[in-house]
């Protein structure tokens, strides 16, 4: 399983996470769905939906709690037939880290997600670049960068 | 089931001389339903780490056409971790020091086990 990187000091805590957890395909990117890694994924448009869905969940339950009084989720599970979507953020140097996996349940575990994430979250923070908060995308500038990350991310 | 009904369901498990901690576990998800551990056991880790293994021998032993795990005993240097499968497809795991009486947590074990069914 391939993982590709936009931003350089997410791959090594990716390879681990995905070896570690077992996890089938994962996706690191901004909350506003800016992608800066992924393993496993075969199609750039297929890492486009899964962005544009992970960041739109992310915001949507984000803005639940913040109408709860609540700080914002720690993760959010959805348990399938055959597969399971973990979705958490991360606090980093260059701003929080929106992380989705998906993993096959005849594999893996919540548990061991949830275990590896928080080994995912301390590397992450770790290896990430310090002083250097990323820069916002504006709306007029999205699509370039996506297609760029995309080139990035499938060696185009 | 309440929580307060695993928790209490793990008493026997705990009340052996030796033991350091015990668990309910959800077997699919290795995600903690209840525990009563002593300080320093990292319960989420242990979870996921025993239900993982549980299931992986559990396959194994289909596959060896000896029918699925009633009791797991693995020993380590310094201590030892025992499991027994509930039929709710919960586990009942124990934390223990290396000595302890392993047939004594395993009936407390299979107590438990009846008990969260």
């Amino acid at each position: 399983m391939t993982a590709r990187a936009v931003e350089s000091w997410t791959l090594e805590p990716l390879t681990t996470f995905v070896q570690e957890a077992g996890v089938r395909l994962v996706l690191l990117m901004t909350p506003a769905g800016q992608v800066l890694a992924q393993s496993g994924f075969a199609r750039a448009v297929d890492v486009m939906s899964a962005a544009a869905l992970g960041a739109a969940i992310f915001a949507s339950t984000t803005e639940m709690a913040r109408q709860l009084g609540e700080p914002p989720f720690a993760g959010l599970a959805h348990h399938g037939e055959k597969h399971g979507i973990f979705l958490s953020s991360v606090s980093t140097d260059r701003g929080p880290v929106v992380v989705l996996a998906v993993y096959d349940l005849a594999a893996t575990s919540l548990g061991l997600v949830q275990l590896f994430f928080d080994q995912l979250a301390a590397d992450l923070r770790g290896a990430s670049p310090k002083g250097s908060e990323q820069k916002q995308v504006l709306a007029a500038d999205f699509e370039r960068e996506l297609t760029n990350s995309l080139n990035s991310l499938f060696g185009r | 089931m309440s929580k307060n009904g695993y928790e209490s369901a793990l008493n026997g498990v705990t009340a052996v001389r030796g033991v350091r901690g015990a668990m309910v576990v959800a077997g699919g998800d290795g995600l903690v339903v209840a525990e009563s551990l002593m300080e320093g056991i990292k319960g989420a880790a242990v979870a996921a780490l025993a239900a993982s293994l549980a299931t992986r021998l559990g396959r194994a032993m289909e596959a060896g056409g000896v029918g699925g795990g009633v009791f797991w005993h693995l020993q380590a240097e310094r201590g030892a971790l025992l499991v027994v499968p509930a039929r709710s497809g919960m586990l009942i795991v124990a934390i223990a020091e290396p000595g302890v009486n392993a047939g004594l947590v395993r009936l407390e074990l299979l107590k438990a086990a009846e008990g969260v069914a």
